[in-house]
Parts: C-alpha cells; sequence; structure tokens
C-alpha cells in the first residue's frame, strides 16, 4: 500500500519537472505568466510529457501481459520480436506504398507486430517447460534474425538513417499532433485492466485455465492484440523503448504478487515514472542537446535487468 | 585422421582462393592479384580468428551454444574503441597512427575481458543465466556506446561510425601485418596447447581431477581469446552469430574432441565459406552488402535450430 501511496506524488513531482525542462530558457514562472510560455507548454512540454506518461504505462502493461501469456517472467514486446517484426512491416510499407499516410503505416506495423508475436509465442510452446531463461533468449535471438532482415531491406534501398529513428526511442520530436496515436495506446491500458482478472488465470497455465471455465484460446488471442496494437502504436509514434515492459513488472511483482487486479495499476504508473524520469535524465544530461531514451533505458534497464537476473538465487522462474 | 580431414578442407580453401582471385578479372593481371591478394589474406584472418576464438571459448565453457561475440566480447570492443576517441578528444585521437590505437585498444580490451569475463564465468553452473547475462552486458555495451557517440564531435563520429557495421568487402587493411603477427602467434600458441584443451573439454572437474590447474588454464586461454576478437572486430566490425555457425558446423564434421584437429579444420571451414560467400556474392550476384547480414542471418538460424534441438537434461 505504502508503495501505491508514494507512487502518486512521485508522478505528480515528475510530471512538473518535465514541464519545467527544455532547451528554451524560459523561467517556471514565466511559463504560466507569458503567452510564450503558454503556448510552448502547449505545444511541446505538455504533449511530450505525456507521450512519455503513455508509452511507459503502455509498454509496462503490454510486459507483464506477454509475460503472463508466454508464463515466463523474463519476457516483454523488446524481447520476443514484437517491437523488430512492427519495424520489419514500417519498412516494406515504405518500400511498397512510400506515400501512404500514418494509420496506414500503423496498420502494416501492427499487423506484421502481431504475426510476429504469434509466431515467438508457437517457438515459445516447443521449449522445454524447465528452462525458463531459454525463452528471452530465442526471442532476443529472434528479433535479431528479424531486424536483420529489415536492416538488409534498408540497407539495399538506403533507409537506414530512416529507420534508425525507430529503432531507438526518442521524445525529441513529439509536438502536439504528433503524438495523439498514442491515446489509443492509454485506451488499450485500461481495457487491459477491466480483463486483468482473465489474464491472471490465463497466467496459470492453460489446464487450470479451461479448469476455471476460461476461454482460454480466446483471452490468448486478446492479449496478443492488446500487446501487439501497443508496440506498433509506441514503435511508430516515438520508437522502440527496451527493458520498461521487463523491469517494471518483475519489480513490482516481488512486492505486490501476480494478481494483476492489484498490481496491473501500480505496474503503468511505474513504468510510465520510469520512461518519464528517464526522458527527463535524456534532456537534462547533455543540456541543451538531448539523447535518445532509448539509450539511456538501454543502459538503466540493462543495469536494473542484470540485477534482477543474479539476485534470485538460483530460482530464475 | 587429421589428414583425412583437413586436407579436403585445403583444398576446398585453395580452390575458392583461386576463384576470388580470377573471377572476372580484367586487365593488368599484377595489379588485380595484388588488390585482390591482400583482400584475401583479410578475409582468411578473419575468419581464422573468429573461428580459432569460438572453438576455445566453447571449450572452456563447456558448450556448444556460447561464443566469444554473443557473450558480448565484440561490444565491448566497440565500446573500448569508441571510449578511447571520446577520452582523446582533445588531444587529437583523429590523427592517432592506426597501429597505436590498434595497440591502445587491445592492451585495455584483455584487461577489461579478463576481469569482466571471469567474473561472469564464474556462475557457469547455469548456462541460460550466463549467455542472458552476456547478451544484456552487449546491449548495455552498445548503448553506452551509442551515447558517447551522440556527445562526441561530428568528425570524430564519422571516424568511429565505419567501425560499427560489420563489412567483409571493406576491410581496413592497414592492420593487415600486424593483425597476422598477432593472429599467428596465437593461433600457435593455441595449438602448442591443443592437448590441454583436449582436457579442458572434459569439463571442469575432471580436468583438476587429471591434473589441470583449470581456473588458471582457462584465463590465459581467455586472454588468447580476447586478442583474436580483438583482431577481427577491428579488422571487420562485430560479427554475432558467424562464430556459431562454423563451431557447429565443424564439431558436425570432425566428430572428434581433439583440438589439434579442430582448430585449423574450424579455420579453414571458416575461410571456405567468407572467402566462397564473399565470391558469390561480390563477383558473381554483383551485390554489395548483403555477405555480413546473410551469414549473420544464417547463423541466427544455427542458434535457434541448436536451442531448440538441444537434448532436454
Amino acid at each position: 500500500m505504502t508503495l501505491a501511496r508514494a507512487a502518486y506524488p512521485a508522478l505528480a513531482l515528475l510530471a512538473l519537472l518535465s514541464l519545467g525542462t527544455g532547451a528554451s530558457g524560459i523561467g517556471p514562472l514565466q511559463l504560466l505568466t507569458d503567452p510564450e510560455g503558454l503556448w510552448l507548454l502547449a505545444v511541446s512540454r505538455l504533449p511530450r510529457t505525456v507521450a512519455a506518461l503513455l508509452a511507459g504505462a503502455g509498454l509496462a502493461v503490454a510486459g507483464v501481459i506477454m509475460q503472463m501469456l508466454a508464463r515466463n517472467r523474463f519476457v516483454e514486446p523488446a524481447t520476443a520480436g514484437t517491437g523488430e517484426a512492427a519495424g520489419l512491416g514500417l519498412v516494406a510499407v515504405t518500400l511498397l506504398a512510400p506515400a501512404s499516410a500514418i494509420w496506414l503505416k500503423m496498420l502494416a506495423a501492427t499487423a506484421t507486430a502481431l504475426a510476429g508475436t504469434a509466431g515467438f509465442l508457437a517457438m515459445v510452446r516447443r521449449l522445454p517447460p524447465r528452462e525458463p531463461l531459454l525463452v528471452p533468449l530465442t526471442g532476443i535471438v529472434y528479433g535479431g534474425i528479424l531486424g536483420a532482415a529489415t536492416t538488409f531491406l534498408a540497407y539495399e534501398r538506403d533507409l537506414l538513417q530512416y529507420i534508425g529513428i525507430w529503432m531507438n526511442g526518442e521524445f525529441s520530436g513529439v509536438m502536439i499532433g504528433r503524438y495523439e496515436y498514442l491515446w489509443i495506446s492509454g485506451g488499450l491500458t485500461v481495457l487491459a485492466y477491466l480483463f486483468a482478472d482473465r489474464f491472471t488465470i490465463a497466467g496459470m497455465g492453460r489446464d487450470m485455465s479451461v479448469n476455471l471455465g476460461l476461454s482460454y484460446g480466446q483471452v490468448m488471442a486478446f492479449g496478443l492484440f492488446i500487446v501487439s496494437v501497443i508496440t506498433a502504436l509506441t514503435v511508430v509514434t516515438v520508437g522502440m523503448i527496451p527493458f520498461v515492459g521487463l523491469v517494471v513488472p518483475n519489480i513490482v511483482s516481488r512486492i505486490r504478487g501476480d494478481n494483476l487486479r492489484h498490481s496491473l495499476p501500480i505496474v503503468a504508473l511505474s513504468g510510465a515514472a520510469l520512461v518519464l524520469a528517464c526522458d527527463v535524465l535524456a534532456r537534462v544530461i547533455r543540456y541543451p542537446y538531448e539523447i535518445p531514451v532509448g539509450t539511456v533505458l538501454g543502459i538503466v534497464g540493462g543495469a536494473i535487468f542484470l540485477w534482477l537476473l543474479h539476485s534470485r538465487g538460483s530460482r530464475g522462474h | 585422421m587429421a589428414t583425412r580431414l583437413l586436407l579436403p578442407a585445403l583444398l576446398a580453401y585453395l580452390v575458392a582462393a583461386a576463384l576470388f582471385l580470377t573471377w572476372g578479372a580484367r586487365g593488368d593481371w599484377g595489379f588485380v592479384l595484388a588488390f585482390r591478394g591482400e583482400k584475401l589474406a583479410a578475409l582468411t584472418l578473419v575468419a581464422a580468428a573468429v573461428a580459432i576464438s569460438t572453438i576455445v571459448f566453447q571449450t572452456i565453457t563447456a558448450n556448444r551454444i556460447l561464443t566469444p561475440s554473443i557473450m558480448g566480447f565484440d561490444a565491448l570492443y566497440l565500446l573500448i574503441q569508441t571510449g578511447l576517441v571520446f577520452a582523446l578528444s582533445g588531444v587529437g585521437a583523429v590523427s592517432l597512427d592506426p597501429l597505436v590505437k590498434f595497440g591502445a585498444e587491445t592492451a585495455l580490451m584483455l584487461a577489461a575481458a579478463l576481469a569482466l569475463f571471469s567474473i561472469v564465468l564464474r556462475g557457469a553452473g547455469d548456462l541460460n543465466r550466463m549467455v542472458l547475462t552476456g547478451i544484456i552486458i552487449g546491449v548495455v555495451f552498445r548503448s553506452v556506446t551509442g551515447l558517447m557517440n551522440r556527445m562526441m564531435d561530428p568528425s570524430e563520429f564519422t571516424m568511429i561510425q565505419s567501425a560499427t557495421f560489420a563489412r567483409f568487402n571493406a576491410v581496413d587493411t592497414r592492420l593487415l601485418w600486424i593483425a597476422a603477427l598477432v593472429t599467428l602467434a596465437a593461433a600457435a600458441a593455441l595449438m602448442a596447447r591443443a592437448r590441454e584443451l583436449d582436457v579442458l573439454s572434459l569439463g571442469r572437474d575432471a580436468a583438476i581431477n587429471l591434473g589441470v590447474d583449470h581456473d588458471r588454464a582457462a584465463k590465459r586461454l581467455l586472454l588468447l581469446v580476447s586478442l583474436l576478437v580483438s583482431v577481427s572486430t577491428a579488422l571487420v566490425g562485430p560479427v554475432v552469430f558467424f562464430g556459431l555457425l562454423v563451431s557447429a558446423l565443424t564439431h558436425r564434421i570432425a566428430g572428434t574432441f581433439r583440438h589439434d584437429v579442430l582448430l585449423p579444420l574450424s579455420a579453414l571451414l571458416a575461410a571456405v565459406i567468407l572467402v566462397a560467400s564473399q565470391t558469390l556474392f561480390e563477383r558473381v550476384l554483383g551485390l554489395q552488402t548483403s555477405v555480413s547480414v546473410v551469414i549473420e542471418a544464417l547463423g541466427g538460424i544455427v542458434f535457434i535450430y541448436l536451442i531448440l534441438k538441444r537434448p532436454v537434461r
């Protein structure tokens, strides 16, 4: 309980910090009094803060659902090829129909993300259940192969720079009118909460789910849909952000257990806080220039992941 | 037995090399042979370095799935390379002699690899955890490298940029002589220890039982492995799954534990694969960029195959 109580003020503080941080030298008071400051707030700072919150919450929730579906703690969209599959779809549609609208690109990315994640889950089912760390390992290599295909296509057509934008998440391009698709991801996060109990039961395995009267296949398909759409939306609007879906659910589950009805709000809040904190850090570390939030999270999240991996003693599952 | 395996491999290599040197050549033979010979030497060196380092690394860690590059050795080398340029930006790293730079990088690499990986390998009981740790360490290294790239001068960045993407057709030939020397020395040192490697491949307990100081031997061998990785990364950039492809093939073909056969055979096989595919892609198909991507994708598929087919313990 104390965690939840501490989370809200912390998040509010971070949001204020994010609103006050940026390259323009406008002071905190001027932001609210000066018309130029207000304009800046409405067009750039507020959208950016909201985008970071939505993306963080969405990725953390997608991660926890993925972990329930694959029944493995070390899985998330970035270690299951979902992000790479979305990128592949994006490059494919860019090559086939360069002038297509952004919603069409998003649709293509979602479709390939769905197919890629379904392929991963099919592969995971063939792995021996007693070796849980094999699952993320296979996922990372699988993602690597999908990424190699993307690189191949992009290199031959001189699109490397173009895909680089999506492969490394960054919020510096977020302005009003450029991030609104992320609200869909926010909506799906709320929707996931409504179905939290079903995901919890699905996380106990097929036999248990069927035994408890749950349509296992439907829940799997629905979960897959949520994970793929959230990931594809995030990749297309801000780019891939690694480790959020992995470290946040793991830490929350240590404190609050695995009943999603209880833990999902905290997962979403902590994910939002983590991404926002890293984004603020990315803005101040080399002020006034910026560093992609994906790079910052690659270091911070990777370090936390290594700690998680080795602090569990010999259990690992 | 050794000749039965090594002779065909040597022949295949000679054929591949001859094709590489002569296919589609026009004009002055003196120039063509010198130009292509340099490339051929570089490719062979890289192939031998990757193959031998992978086989030895797999023997030390007693499994067939780990390779130095999967464990993040390449990423470490790139990090050191970038870090050096970053740290020396004031004193003009751009104008530094490539030989001096290579020497400094390799020395740092040896120290860092030894410190880092003897820690990681200490927890060798759980293979999956170790591999995952290696991969994540690689991600962290690459992120730190990316961070430094963002923070450095654009003109210095262009110097680093070409190093971060594997290219077999644009080998850095300035380093060829020193690389050849290092590779040959390391390979000779490893061949001299072939018997010790045979014993190590029995596993830690059995090796100690037979009178080999496992930890000391492993450390010394890791040094040689790091040296070979530095050479191949410096010449062509990071290649992740090529070593795995080669070692899987070598073990499949050789069917022996004897390292005095395994080491030269793996080097020859790797050279055949690299030279033949380079000939095929560059000369026959006319593609410039694809060799590394195709070989990497193949190696990745081999990796997944090996994992899925592994006997369940």
